[in-house]
């Protein structure tokens, strides 16, 4: 996000999910599509079978979309940076670049071209693995494209680089004019269901609903003449800085809505060990979590089916939950929770309804302004929608870029924090499988996707499991510089030789156990694309 | 403007558009074709003929879904022989299939019922000998039921052209053919993904929610329009309702973007977690740090969590608190929550899980 922020002056999704089915060529990368957001997969490969779209997959996995592709670069993994530098390095070389959009609406083309000059296609084949000419024909293919699009997700950004990677992505869709146009545009595809809407709601330490900044004087006025408070100008900690602060003993009390960062933070081990110190954690979940074990209070909370409200969508589609149930025993949904407790300590935060809420919201939240629960009836609406008449925004920069020009970021290639050596010999690379969801609080208590995924496992090549002895359907012993986990073996070529895969739905195969927490320093995302390990059978 | 091919449909005059087939013509028009292996956003293949009309100086009856209009056309959608086509074909179907309506889920918008009763049909002509297979109950989502299968390809269409995920296809052909993954295998045993489309597609009982079985006869069922808790996609959906409970999840096409009607697994089969007994029904508070977590009333936790917090603050101050909101409550919720921690609380230490 503060990525293509950087690059745009916006981190949304700039186009939408279905001018994926009318562009020319779609680029995937770091997005495992069919898996984490299923429909979307839907579409690209609707697009490749029935529209003859091109497909380009840069992925260091054989994921089902490989069947699709045109070209498959398969990096090593946490060489992003430079596959991508290759790719615009044989662009300019052979002049396939869009001059006059880079001319009329970006900046920094220079320094750009000026970096990415010693990123030939061998230099790059040195570092990353990909053939020289595979990366020339995917260069090609993709400056010759008329409209292409680029779709990432976090195989992209959990990178001690994400925020670099996220850069050259914006770099090379810039420097062939595809951002700001149908068809087009740099796509971050968001894991959870209202990723976007926490972002757009202010649910960050810097800033307040739509993005306005804390320490900005005049923003802060009016919140706090919105709010009638006095409110504090500066920055929050972030999530990661937030767990390491409570081990110091700076932060005493934690209240954490709806997640289970013990199952989904980066070494879990210490999470656990920093939870531990608190003088008060609580925890308002649908489950006793992992994380809710630990609290000194757990409060109960409805469902998305229980409840009333919106969430928005990766491609910035406001759109409503309805309440279809009633809350099992004396569970509430959230927002009741939080205006209670609101008004327990002596801020009283009274709403009717969801609904009021919402108005509150879109007084505040220009990009929202436009929205109300009665427009959403029929469908979502895409912001920015300013006004009660605009009919939503299906793709940003049109003409002009939010932050005026487009900015080339000129990035240069740093290897991944940890890499393997001779104790700990393979990469362990994480994410999500189909049948998933997250810490698997929710889909391991259905019966149909627990049935098709009973237990994690770790996708291990045919290749490494020869040398290490490992038969299919093994238990094996994964183990990092951080801890040790236990899971059972699947023999796979989707894993290519030196890689192995495991996901974090399983608490008792936790993965982040082993990850790595080093940090992007910009993006503050963990490194969970790359650790060393070592496998044995156990 | 592009040009307008007129034609005749029951003695109307129509300016259809170049490309349309006579059924979408007379859909366009209100005109009624009754019809069972076509489905919108699939190829027309024109496998039932139940779609059948009569074309003056046409050599036989045609199949309109997959007939496009020519100029000066004369259709007849109502004459005696369409209509005795027609039956036969459905009475073909009828027999050759166990169409027992009593127990079958799709009992009420079954379309192979409703053409039944269209065509006004009694009884077949034929003997009902229904093929024998053995019902496909091995996963835990989709039960399948091939005795009740019409042959329409719809399942195998939306498998391979909606959600492309090729899995299904005709196996043998003739009175032998069957649908079904590669190798006749049952679901579970085959690369199906349980995304259901095939399920949402099928005109009868022939593939069904197998958790839904008996919980609730589709005019019982409250239908709530809704979005997808899971992934960002934010599909469109629908809960089905009984009794307080969500017996299943479907997509709705008319609803749009951005799915169209199709959902994945976890959409369609990952929902039962909100009746799960697991589910927290009550505060509970731990009030020493060694002691259990034991139940409590809200007042209580309230209580408990607000002089606790305002202790923090006083001796800490506001900056040693924070607050974790979440990519999985509403926009309300996390709108509330951090004007919570920075309003009331007076810290913006506030985040959420986003980057991971
Ligand atoms: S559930 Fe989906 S993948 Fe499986 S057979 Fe049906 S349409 Fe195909
Ligand atoms: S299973 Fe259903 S959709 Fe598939 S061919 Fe048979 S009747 Fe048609
Ligand atoms: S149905 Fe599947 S693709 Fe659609 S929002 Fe839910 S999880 Fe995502
Ligand atoms: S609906 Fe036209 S042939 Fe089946």
């Amino acid at each position: 996000m503060a990525g293509l922020a950087a690059a745009f002056g916006s981190g949304a999704m700039t186009n939408s999910i279905e001018e994926l089915e009318y562009t020319d060529l779609i680029l995937a990368t770091g997005t495992n599509t069919t898996e984490n957001h299923p429909i979307i997969g839907m579409k690209v490969k609707r697009a490749v079978r029935q529209q003859g779209t091109k497909l380009i997959v840069i992925d260091p996995r054989k994921i089902d979309l490989v069947k699709y592709a045109d070209i498959w670069l398969c990096q090593k993994p946490g060489t992003d940076v430079a596959v991508l530098n290759g790719l615009m390095n044989v662009i300019i070389a052979e002049g396939l670049y869009a001059k006059q959009y880079v001319e009329e609406r970006t900046e920094g083309f220079d320094a750009l071209k000026t970096t990415v000059e010693k990123y030939t296609p061998q230099y790059v084949e040195k570092i990353s693995g990909v053939p020289a000419e595979d990366l020339k024909k995917a260069a090609r293919l993709y400056a010759k494209a008329n409209r292409a699009s680029v779709i990432y997700a976090m195989g992209l950004t959990q990178h001690i680089t994400g925020t670099d990677n996220v850069k050259t992505i914006a770099n090379l869709s810039m420097l062939c004019g595809n951002v700001g146009i149908e068809g087009g545009g740099v796509n971050p595809l968001r894991g959870q269901n209202n990723v976007q809407g926490a972002c757009d709601m202010g649910a960050l330490p810097n800033v307040y609903p739509a993005y306005q900044p804390v320490a900005n004087e005049d923003t802060r006025k009016k919140f706090e003449t919105a709010w009638k408070a006095t409110l504090s100008p500066k920055p929050g900690l972030t999530l990661v800085e937030m767990m390491n602060a409570a081990g110091t003993g700076q932060i005493r009390a934690l209240y954490i809505m709806g997640e289970n960062p013990l199952i989904s933070d980066p070494d879990l081990h210490h999470v656990e060990k920093e939870l531990k110190k608190l003088d008060l954690l609580i925890v308002q979940d649908i489950f006793l979590t992992e994380t809710a074990k630990l609290a000194d209070v757990v409060l109960p909370s409805a469902s998305f089916a229980e409840k009333d409200g919106t969430f928005t969508n990766t491609e910035r589609r406001v759109q409503r939950i309805r309440k279809a149930i009633e809350a099992p025993g004396e569970a509430k949904p959230d927002w009741e929770i939080i205006s209670a407790l609101a008004s327990q300590i002596g801020y009283p935060l009274q709403y009717s309804s969801a609904q009021q809420i919402f108005e509150e919201i879109t007084s505040l939240t220009p990009s929202y302004a436009g929205i109300t629960y009665r427009r959403l009836e029929k469908e979502g609406l895409q912001w920015p929608c300013p006004t009660h008449d605009h009919k939503g925004t299906k793709f940003l920069h049109k003409d002009r870029f939010s932050r005026g020009r487009g900015l080339f970021h000129a990035i240069e290639f740093i290897p991944p924090a940890e890499l393997p050596d001779a104790e700990f010999p393979l990469i362990l690379s994480t994410g999500r499988v189909l049948y998933h969801y997250h810490t698997g609080t929710m889909t391991r208590r259905a019966l149909g996707p627990s049935e098709r995924y009973p237990e994690s496992l770790v996708e291990i090549n045919p290749v490494d499991a020869k040398k290490f002895g490992i038969a299919d359907g093994q238990m094996v012993k994964v183990t990092s510089r951080r801890g040790m986990v236990e899971a059972k073996a699947q023999i796979t070529e989707k894993s290519p030789v030196g890689i192995i895969f495991m996901n974090f739905h399983f608490a008792e195969a936790a993965v982040n156990i082993l990850t790595n927490p080093a940090l992007d320093p910009t993006g503050k995302i963990p490194e969970y694309k790359v650790c060393a390990v070592k496998l044995q059978a156990a | 403007m592009e040009k307008k091919i007129l034609i005749t449909i029951d003695g109307k005059e129509i300016a259809a558009k170049p490309g349309q087939t006579i059924l979408e013509c007379a859909r366009d028009n209100g005109i009624f074709i009754p019809t069972l292996c076509h489905y919108s956003h699939t190829t027309n293949v024109g496998a039932c003929r139940v779609c059948m009309v009569e074309v003056e100086k046409a050599r036989s009856l045609v199949s309109s879904c997959c007939m496009p209009v020519s100029p000066g056309m004369v259709i007849h959608t109502d004459t005696k022989q369409v209509r005795d086509a027609q039956k036969m074909i459905v009475e073909l179907l009828w027999s050759s299939g166990d169409h027992n309506c009593l127990t079958c889920e799709q009992n009420g918008q079954c379309e192979l019922q409703n053409l039944i009763y269209w065509l006004k049909i009694e009884k077949p002509r034929f003997t009902i000998q229904p093929p024998g297979y053995a019902l496909e109950d091995t996963n835990t989502m989709i039960q399948r039921d091939l005795n009740k299968c019409v042959l329409c390809g719809r399942c195998i269409r939306a498998c391979n052209e909606i959600q492309v995920n090729e899995v299904l296809d005709f196996s043998m052909r003739g009175s032998h053919a069957k649908v079904g993954p590669a190798f006749d295998a049952d679901y579970i045993d085959s690369s199906c993904v349980f995304c259901g489309e095939c399920l949402q597609v099928c005109p009868t009982g022939a593939i069904t929610y197998r958790q839904a079985k008996f919980a609730g006869r589709p005019w019982e069922m409250d239908k709530v329009k809704t979005t997808c808790t899971y992934c960002g996609v934010g599909c469109q959906m629908d809960l089905f309702v009984h009794e307080g409970k969500i017996v299943k999840v479907s997509g709705n096409r008319e609803y749009g973007k951005p799915n169209e009607g199709s959902l994945c697994v976890k959409g369609r089969f990952g929902m039962d977690f909100i009746s799960h007994p697991d589910r927290l029904k009550k505060p509970l508070i731990r009030h020493n740090k060694n002691e259990e977590l034991k139940e409590a009333s809200w007042d209580e936790a309230y209580k408990f969590i607000a002089d606790k917090l305002t202790a923090v603050k006083k001796t800490c101050g506001a900056d040693s608190i924070a607050g974790l909101a979440s990519a999985r409550c509403t926009n309300e919720e996390n709108y509330l929550f951090q004007k919570f921690m920075r309003a009331a609380i007076g810290t913006n230490n506030v985040d959420h899980c986003a980057r991971l």
